[in-house]
């Protein structure tokens, strides 16, 4: 008879002389417990704990708010060589910090760049320009000085030109705009789209300090959160 | 080849009370009962759990020739940590995360109003800057000290562990008081976060609570820094306490090694 430390062992319990294995039973009684409460444990605690990692990031990730709009006047009373500022509110339920200001100004084609893409959403106009006073370096408040006629950011001192590039500091790209509408008579400003440095419109807006130039409009996708038009 | 064993920690002479011999009918007048309640209390806790082992293997350790007083800054680090954790249980006391203007209004409160609340608050806001400072220093001993290597890794690990997390908690913790500097820094926190290629807008959004910062937010950040990240700080210090008991601490690199004469003799 062969040591029996070296024949391997049987794959079936009932030849490994356990005892009340049943005919052609190979996973011993033992394991299989092991296994099941094994298995029991992790599905009670995935139960709780998947829930819980959706409910706290499904909504914040993936739910898309409605697009807001809102008048801020009518066409004539915006000059296309300096910025008016209207007040806005972009968030509701956090009272005044809800709301941001909205630098406007009519169309000049002499500085203004071509709209890219040309296409425009149904409804909106490019005959206005509203820029966001959210800096692109990390979401400070910029400010229009009128005597520079440039736009700057008072925590790392981002430049931006009468029309919205960058012209010094470290912002990523040149500022967010709005998209703008005429309806009954006024216009109305809608949800925020991004630009790159070439003023290509990037619809689900990023958030500053992601560049949109080059590899950084695939380094930083478009998110799910973002309202968005029809 | 088989080492001597070295003798067990020694039991300071203050404890090594002698049992009373069974069958001793000594009577015992209501004076030594008094006398005796301390120490048969903590004989019956520790009858039915067997703490007194633990404790004397974690408490009465041999440490290594040159222990010196850098060597106090882990356990610094901790106090600074419980300071925290008390002081900010208190606060929670007193505090709204409410968006709308209760948060700030109620910081306003317990500052200016509440006894003793500028003392409580303070201690939390300049705690959390000496707790930082002192996560620095502690690490800056074990690395100068060398005290990170072998088999010190996993304790290093956590340690990093631990620095992330504190470092979570002065950004959570800096929204609460909901003024216009927290909201600002909150805001460029976030932005900064964001710039992490891929996953950073994504990571941003669930920070945030949304694509905006909204009323989620603050309560995000609260349930953050009062929930989630102190019970992990204190389960990781517990780990790294155990690792330091088990693994004991290192003496100092200027020192020089002596051979233990017992362990001499056996070498072959």
């Amino acid at each position: 008879m062969p040591d029996p430390r070296k024949t391997p062992k049987s794959k079936y319990t009932a030849d490994r002389d356990i005892p009340g294995a049943f005919e052609g039973e190979t996973v011993t009684r033992r394991r299989f417990m092991t296994l099941t409460v094994h298995g029991a444990g992790a599905a009670a605690a995935a139960a709780f704990t998947l829930p819980a990692l959706g409910f706290a990031a499904g909504s914040a990730i993936f739910e898309r708010p409605e697009a807001q709009w809102e008048t801020v006047g009518a066409p004539e009373d915006f000059p296309t060589d300096t910025y008016i500022p209207k007040v806005i509110s972009e968030t509701s339920g956090v009272g005044q910090i809800g709301k941001t200001t909205v630098y406007m100004r009519a169309r000049n084609d002499d500085i203004d760049p071509k709209p890219n893409p040309p296409t425009l959403h149904e409804g909106t106009t490019e005959d206005f320009v509203a820029i966001s006073t959210r800096c692109m370096h990390l979401g400070c408040p910029v400010r229009y000085v009128e005597a520079s006629a440039r736009f700057i950011c008072p925590c790392h001192g981002g430049v931006y030109d009468f029309t919205g590039a960058v012209s010094g500091g470290p912002p990523v790209r040149p500022l967010d705009r709005f998209y703008v509408r005429v309806q009954d008579g006024q216009v109305q400003v809608g949800p925020r789209y991004s630009v790159n440095s070439e003023f290509k419109r990037f619809p689900n807006y990023r958030d500053p300090g992601q560049a949109l130039d080059g590899i950084g409009q695939y380094m930083y996708p478009g998110r799910f959160s973002t309202p968005k038009l029809d | 080849m088989k080492l001597p064993k070295l003798p067990a920690p020694p039991l300071p002479n203050a404890l090594q009370g002698r049992p009373e011999r069974p069958g001793d009918d000594k009577r015992q007048g209501p004076v030594e009962q008094v006398k005796e309640a301390g120490i048969s209390a903590v004989d019956w806790v520790d009858e039915r759990t067997s703490l007194s082992g633990g404790l004397r293997w974690l408490m009465f350790r041999k440490v290594p020739k040159g222990t010196n007083w850098f060597y106090t800054l882990g356990s610094a680090t901790m106090f600074a940590f419980l300071s925290q954790a008390v002081t900010g249980v208190f606060l929670a006391m007193y505090y709204r995360p409410d968006a709308t203007g209760g948060a700030y209004e109620s910081i306003r409160h317990l500052t200016n109003e509440v006894f003793l609340g500028e003392f409580v608050r303070g201690m939390h806001k300049w705690g959390s800057s000496v707790m930082v400072i002192l996560v620095f220093l502690h690490m800056a001993r074990t690395f100068f000290f060398g005290a990170y290597k072998y088999p010190r890794e996993l304790n290093w690990v956590i340690g990093g562990v631990l620095l992330i997390l504190t470092m979570v908690m002065s950004f959570t913790g800096y929204l609460l008081p909901f003024d216009q500097r927290s909201y600002w820094a909150t805001i460029v926190g976030v932005n900064i976060n964001g710039t992490g290629p891929l996953v950073g807008p994504y990571l941003s959004d669930f920070l945030r609570g949304g694509a905006e910062f909204g009323a989620t937010t603050l309560s995000r950040f609260y349930a953050i820094h009062m929930l989630m990240i102190p019970g992990a700080i204190a389960a990781l210090i517990g780990a790294h306490l155990y690792l330091v008991a088990k693994l004991g601490t290192t003496a100092p690199p200027w020192l020089k090694a002596n051979g233990d004469d017992r362990l001499e003799q056996d070498r072959v």
